[in-house]
């Protein structure tokens, strides 16, 4: 710089050692400062890693076949009931379709069980072709709303746009997730072989989280009378009835709390997907299987039309393990990871004892 | 050497001036002007004296010249604010970041503006802030300057006037110790003689005072001057000025003085010993020879950051591309019926509306800045921070602290600190360098007998004749003739208490008288006068009572090459013998001539340098040529050496430097022998070094073209000479030829010397190794202000807090107190910051990409939506909090190598057991590659890792299934533990600070997850991720899936840690090394192939345990799809991978 060479005449007291007060400037002997640091410095060697490798495949590979034993102990069973087929009960259904039809189409499946379901049953539907994790409808929600904020449930948020008001009132809850609330009604029937019809009992809660049921979602001004705090509001244009009727008999999962559409409400990752849907419980005497072997008869009130976007609506059948549902992946996977590793350490090992002695004194970078 | 040119034709002028002995020491000049390369200037100024009218002239005509104001400050407050946005927009990197900002407040985009414009906000704020203060300062500086008091001659009154008040043509008064105001030709001094001492050190760095002379018979008064000065434009060079003065007195014929620059006081100087002088202003302001000089400091930019903008690009156009391929496929998507608004996802009236080739390009654009996080700011941020921080080290290093001066090591660039583990080229200056510039008179020999100093006072007055018979009568007639000239033939001044200067009034042959006093003090333009004077003085020659001969005697001293030519050959024989040895024994040698002169000769001589000197043009050399004509047929009378020691270590140092492969080039002013001994002395060149030497005798094409295929165990010796053939070659020659020619063999020898450079010749030899093939780094060292154009030059500066003045260090890069310190500046601490920011670059674009690659992989199974993978918050901390840390601990804190074992094995500069360094190679394509495979590797891994497992988002033991936020935690999750164990597994240094804060920077990404998802946050639109992470904790699932694929995604690296060689001979325990041939042939193998063997051998397997999974279990068909396009793009990579492989086996 220019200018700083003006100053120069102060600098340049060479070796007459200027009138100014010596100032040691000699810097701190700190190990930090001195780049001294105490400091490990581990080095992967063949003798480090190879008992890894080992360890690792010792270790995956059971934990793999315990994964995928469990996994394959579960019990599932899917059913596609779209209706995409001319002989499949539900096609009439899924043909004359219309929303605005108030008479529900309904159709029965029947289907066999070959093995019986121990334990609690998990009962889900699926959608495939379903884009719920679509970036315009991801966002279309008011989640203050969906806390109960009153503010909110007058004045939704734009990202609900267009389903944000009808009829110039607010839409509660608005959005398109809310709007495409699953509204197909499973039920479930045992074909007992004397030819009676036995109902399988179907629990509707413990299907959403927790946290959400109890935390972030609640209703405007409590779970009671819920006709009056939605009534400046109107439901969802694709709705057949208010957000208060959703389960008018049990005030707890009525409303914005109501499970099902919890469960809606969290957007799945995947265009193909399922959520659960009820929980059939094992039976107290613990002596027969929940879902014993044989024929079954699913009873569907057909409301939701997934033939225009090339859709398909499935019912899932499952056990459930410590790991969640069938998945056969992560044993796969712990099991294959673990059996490279083995390999690799018996190659490491052989190779290391043929030649890592050799090079041992080797390349000495000259 | 300071500046030998200088230094001689001060000594020049001052020996004219007295005009009675003609002492010259010109023995290369005419090679050094002919490399000045200074045009002749045609147009002159003409100065009016106090700006009054000449009778003689028609007009008075006062020409326009810039007023005495010095601007240095780049902004003004008006300005500043545009203009340094201006400037700090034109980095690319701003740019594109303003872009992406702009972008996100105009488009309907996935990420807020927030998380954009706030880290660019801050980058660009904090730049504004520092630059306008350093404006400032200069500012202050330049008003400090201009204002300054200055008191000039109105109308024979004394007005005071601001500096910048000053006119060209204003007479100006200057006392003892203030700085010249402008250039000014000095009228009159108040002292007796009409001369005046200034000191330059501010200029050029040289301390010493420098004799100025006032125009001769100008009038005392100067009120009744009447005078015009006709100068050259304004030029740079500090060491010239022609110009002529016409001075008019009544009705008498003008007379006409010529001006040289020994009567031009320069800006910037110092008047010294002499209580005021006045002259009138030439050059004011910018126009001065300071001003002209200045030059703005270029910034220096180094490797690193061209490979970081190199990368940079390629991942701009991996961005792009992966934008194109979005939008395309979206539209390619949508066009299907249904999908692009079924019945559960309508779009807004607003965007039905708009123009679909208008969509497009938003979309275009939303993708971009949904990818946008490829490339950070923080990149920059922490690059810029782990160079700030970085140079603390060096400034610390208690291993460059020199308790002589007190200081320790300086660092003015902290950009550089990378560049110092490149360094190929070294450029040394000899003198104050390599050596201390600590003269010390060792003998010298007169007439072929040689003379040593010893303490016992024997024999001659303190000489003692070592060798030979003495022939008492005539020995001693020849002794006192060589000890005259000693003691004649200098610039040295003696300093005393009064401002009384006796040495150098050598006024005539008889009553010269040096008085020996014990505590005098010499100042002289050069150290070896210094030592010479010195040592007479230590013989106790005085010169008392010589009797006249009433002849005149043309004493010459100079260096044996330019002596020699001038004497009579006979004479010759005696004298080389001895020089030489003196020579190789590493001592500066000058030899001593001497003429008598009659006096028809000496006033021929006299008049022919007055006329010479009178000549406007092409003054300098037919002064040289009368020189040259006088200086003829000299009897040579005998030889002194002088010792210049080594510097402490100096053989050690380069001997290191060598040995780490860089080439060290050693310019210096000195004569060849003397620098040729030095090269012996620092074992730069070795006993068994073939010495190819180079002079205007032996340039000639043949004997270059055979030496170009020469061997490394050659030294190659230039001569400036000869240089400046080479580099400007007679118009015929071609002169490109030349030059490569030039550089082949230099660069084919272990170490090349120059001598007899001039600062100008340093400068381009470091420019022309600069932009040869390969721009080689280079690095410049030196102490004094002729090293100061070489400094700037070369890619690394390095300045030497020696005794030639601050100009070096000031214009360096980084400046340490001695030579020694070179060593561990490059070998530690340039080697390890090399290592890592070489690391930390390649990291950061390693972590962004498998960042940022799961995102784009999930547009594909969200209908091209734009939808983000991961939470804003992720998306934002990611660069900012979670990884950011311990790269930045890395970067500051890795000694991959101990700085103990780096010290001593110099190699370990240029390979680190199969790492290689030298040449950027950390930052070439190769392992560029390698990281951003590895970066797709790793992202691929976490992406289909994860969406495997969610082919059943029932991962819960309650039945309970994930969404789209715990897919994108999942894969967060990875990201960070892998990314950081990564960083962990390359970190061979852990110190207390590296597991605060890799360990710290993972549990803060825990603890900053429950934070984040345990509230509902009012300012939040949608509470994404309310407890997805508690409840992501609590599947076993996920803890299996995070937990292999972390693994996974390391196994490649474990494996390659293990393969590698040995890191470092310290470190010779149970490795092995690839077994395969081609792998363990030599050190220089390419580790790459082994690298791409092991990825492939990983992926194929993953990817077939990926297949055996779909095969085994139903694939139905929703599922179908994913998996076609998944085998096509798995299909598209190996093949790529198998390509890569091939080109890496060759």
């Amino acid at each position: 710089m220019m200018a700083s060479s003006y100053n120069a005449k102060d600098e340049d007291a060479v070796g007459s050692g200027g009138p100014g007060a010596v100032k040691s400037k000699k810097p701190d002997n700190t190990a930090f400062k001195q780049q001294r640091l105490p400091a490990w410095q581990p080095i992967l060697t063949a003798g480090t890693v190879l008992p890894a490798f080992f360890m690792i495949g010792l270790i995956f590979i059971p934990i793999g076949i315990g994964l995928l034993v469990t996994s394959n102990n579960i019990k599932e069973f899917e059913i596609d009931y779209t209706g995409v087929d001319m002989f499949s009960p539900c096609f009439n259904c899924s043909q004359n379709y219309s929303w605005n039809s108030t008479s529900a189409c309904t159709c029965s499946v029947p289907f066999t069980l070959d093995q019986p379901f121990e334990s609690n049953v998990f009962m889900y539907y699926g959608l495939s072709n379903f884009y719920q994790n679509h970036r315009r409808y991801v966002k279309s929600r008011d989640d203050s709303q969906l806390n109960g904020d009153k503010s909110s449930l007058l004045n939704p948020s734009k990202e609900c746009e267009p389903y944000r008001t009808s009829d110039k009132k607010s839409i509660a809850p608005c959005g398109a997730i809310a709007n495409s609330l699953f509204n197909d009604t499973l039920e479930l029937f045992y074909i007992h072989p004397n030819g009676s019809r036995i109902t399988i009992h179907l629990v509707k809660t413990g299907i959403a989280w927790w946290t959400d049921k109890h935390v972030k979602f609640r209703n405007p001004g409590g779970n009671n009378n819920l006709s009056i705090v939605f009534q400046e509001t109107s439901k969802p244009v694709n709705w057949h009835k208010a957000v208060y009727e959703l389960d008018p008999s049990d005030p707890e999962n009525n409303g914005f709390i109501n499970e099902d559409f919890i469960v809606w409400m969290r957007t799945a990752a995947l265009p193909t997907f399922r959520k659960l849907y009820r929980i059939i419980q094992k039976k107290k005497d613990n002596m027969t299987p929940t879902l014993p072997p044989g024929n079954y008869s699913l009873e569907v009130t057909y409301n939701y039309p997934v033939r225009s976007f090339d859709g398909r609506k499935r019912m899932i059948l499952s056990t459930i393990s410590w790991m969640g549902g069938k998945n056969p992946f992560l044993g796969i996977a712990y099991i294959t990871v673990g059996s490279v590793c083995f390999f690799l350490g018996v190659v490491l090992l052989i190779i290391h004892h043929k030649y890592g002695n050799r090079n041992n004194n080797a390349d000495i970078p000259n | 050497m300071t500046n030998q040119r200088l230094k001689h034709r001060s000594f020049v002028f001052q020996c004219t001036h007295s005009l009675n002995e003609f002492c010259s020491l010109a023995n290369s000049l005419i090679i050094n002007y002919k490399c000045g390369g200074d045009e002749k200037r045609v147009d002159s100024r003409t100065i009016y004296v106090g700006h009054r009218p000449c009778p003689d002239t028609e007009a008075f005509i006062p020409s326009k010249f810039c007023d005495n104001r010095i601007v240095s400050s780049k902004y003004t407050v008006w300005n500043f604010l545009p203009k340094n946005l201006f400037e700090q927009f034109r980095r690319i990197a701003n740019f594109y970041f303003l872009i992406i900002f702009l972008v996100q407040v105009i488009v309907d985009t996935p990420t807020s503006p927030v998380t954009s414009g706030l880290p660019l906000f801050f980058v660009i704020t904090v730049t504004a802030i520092k630059q306008g203060y350093e404006d400032w300062l200069r500012h202050k500086a330049d008003k400090e300057v201009n204002k300054y008091p200055v008191t000039v001659l109105e109308d024979g009154r004394s007005v005071k006037k601001e500096s910048e008040k000053i006119k060209v043509g204003d007479v100006v008064e200057v006392v003892e110790d203030e700085t010249f105001p402008c250039d000014l030709i000095l009228l009159q001094s108040s002292r007796e003689d009409g001369t005046c001492f200034v000191t330059t050190a501010s200029l050029d760095g040289e301390s010493n005072h420098k004799t100025h002379y006032t125009v001769p018979d100008t009038e005392k008064d100067l009120q009744a001057l009447t005078a015009t000065i006709e100068c050259e434009q304004p030029q740079p060079d500090l060491y010239k000025f022609v110009g002529r003065m016409h001075i008019y007195k009544q009705e008498q014929e003008p007379a006409v003085r010529s001006l040289g620059p020994e009567n031009l006081l320069l800006k910037g100087a110092t008047l010294k010993n002499t209580k005021k002088i006045y002259g009138v202003a030439v050059y004011t302001g910018m126009e001065t020879k300071m001003a002209l000089n200045y030059q703005g400091k270029s910034q220096k930019r180094s490797a690193v950051e061209k490979s970081i903008n190199a990368f940079l690009l390629v991942y701009l156009c991996i961005l792009i591309s992966k934008a194109v391929v979005c939008t395309t496929l979206k539209y390619v998507w949508q066009s299907k019926e249904g999908q692009d608004e079924p019945w559960y996802n309508q779009k807004t009236q607003k965007e039905k509306d708009s123009n679909m080739y208008l969509k497009m390009f938003t979309d275009f654009l939303s993708f971009m800045v949904l990818f946008n996080f490829i490339i950070p700011v923080s990149m920059y941020v922490t690059v810029e921070m782990q160079k700030f921080l970085g140079s603390f080290f060096i400034t610390w290093d208690k291993d460059f602290f020199d308790p002589e001066i007190q200081e320790g090591a300086l660092v003015n660039t902290s950009d550089l600190n990378e560049e110092l583990g490149q360094v190929e080229y070294v450029f040394t200056d000899k003198t104050g360098t390599l050596t201390q510039n600590n003269m010390e008179f060792i003998e010298c020999c007169i007439d072929g007998f040689q003379y040593r100093y010893r303490d016992t006072q024997s024999e001659l007055d303190g000489f003692t004749v070592t060798d030979g018979p003495v022939n008492k009568l005539q020995q001693k007639e020849k002794e006192e003739l060589f000890l005259r000239a000693l003691c004649l033939c200098h610039t040295v001044q003696v300093k005393e208490a009064g401002s009384e200067v006796l040495a150098d009034q050598v006024d005539g042959i008889d009553g010269l008288l040096l008085q020996p006093e014990e505590e005098r003090g010499f100042i002289a333009s050069s150290p070896d006068e210094i030592a010479l004077v010195k040592g007479a003085m230590k013989y106790g020659f005085t010169f008392l009572g010589l009797e006249s001969k009433r002849e005149t005697l043309l004493f010459c001293k100079g260096a044996d090459s330019s002596i020699f030519p001038r004497v009579r050959p006979e004479e010759v024989d005696r004298i080389r013998m001895h020089v030489e040895r003196n020579a190789t024994e590493g001592y500066r040698t000058l030899c001593v001539a001497y003429k008598q002169l009659s006096a028809e000769e000496y006033a021929m001589a006299d008049t022919g340098l007055r006329e010479a000197r009178l000549a406007l043009q092409d003054r300098e050399e037919k002064l040289m040529a009368m020189y040259n004509q006088v200086e003829m047929g000299m009897s040579l009378i005998g030889a002194t050496a002088v010792e210049d020691r080594l510097q402490e270590e100096a053989a050690e140092t380069m001997e290191a430097l060598q040995g780490a492969g860089m080439k060290v080039w050693v310019l210096t002013g000195d004569k060849m022998e003397t620098a040729k001994s030095t090269c012996y002395a620092c074992r730069l060149f070795q006993r068994g070094t073939e010495l190819l030497e180079l002079t205007v005798r032996t340039l000639e094409d043949e004997r270059l073209k055979s030496w170009s295929t020469a061997n490394q165990d050659y030294g190659f010796i230039i001569d400036g000479a000869t240089l400046s053939l080479v580099m400007n070659p007679p118009r015929d020659a071609d002169a490109s030829q030349y030059k490569s020619l030039f550089l082949q063999i230099c660069q084919n020898c272990t170490a090349v010397l120059c001598c007899r450079m001039a600062p100008l010749q340093k400068a381009q030899i470091v420019k022309m190794v600069k932009n040869s093939k390969g721009s080689p780094i280079t690095l410049s060292i030196g102490d004094g202000a002729n090293d100061v154009s070489m400094i700037l030059e070369a890619h690394v500066g390095i300045g030497i807090k020696g005794k030639e003045g601050r100009q070096a260090v000031r214009n360096s890069d980084y400046a340490v107190p001695k030579l020694k310190h070179l060593k561990k500046l490059l070998l530690a601490h340039g080697h390890l910051y090399y290592v890592r920011i070489a690391h930390l670059v390649q990291y950061f674009f390693y972590k962004n990409l498998c960042f940022i690659l799961p995102q784009f992989l999930y547009q594909f199974f969200c209908g091209y939506s734009q939808q983000p993978l991961y939470d804003a918050a992720y998306l934002t901390m990611y660069n900012i909090c979670f990884t950011s840390m311990p790269i930045l601990a890395y970067s500051l804190l890795e000694q991959h190598t101990s700085i103990e074992i780096l010290l001593d094995n110099a190699a370990l500069y240029r390979y680190q057991s199969a790492l290689e360094i030298a040449n950027n190679a950390m930052l070439r394509w190769h392992p560029f590659l390698y990281w951003t495979v590895l970066g797709i590797f790793q992202g691929l891994m976490f992406f289909f890792g994860v969406r495997f497992l969610f082919s059943n988002p029932a991962l819960q033991d309650n039945g309970q299934v994930f969404g789209n936020w715990s897919y994108g935690t999942i894969v967060f999750t990875v990201l960070v533990f892998t990314v950081t164990l990564k960083l962990a597994l390359d970190t061979r240094h852990w110190t207390w600070i590296n597991h605060f804060v890799i360990w710290g920077s993972l549990a803060f990404y825990v603890f900053f997850s429950f934070f984040w998802g345990g509230i509902i946050w009012p300012f939040l639109k949608q509470q994404r991720l309310y407890f997805v992470f508690a409840n992501m904790l609590s599947s076993v699932s996920a803890w299996l899936v995070i937990i292999i694929l972390i693994l996974l995604s390391l196994l490649p690296e474990i494996l390659l840690v293990v393969l590698r060689k040995p890191r470092g001979p310290h470190s010779r325990q149970v490795y092995f090394s690839l077994p395969f041939p081609l792998l363990s042939l030599n050190s220089s193998f390419l580790p790459y192939p082994s690298y791409f063997l092991i990825f492939s051998l990983i992926y194929i397997l993953f990817c077939s345990s990926f297949i055996l999974h779909h095969v085994l279990t139903r694939c139905d068909v929703t599922q179908s799809q994913p998996i076609t396009r998944y085998l096509k793009l798995y299909s598209y990579v190996k093949q790529w991978l198998v390509s890569l492989l091939v080109a890496g086996l060759h």
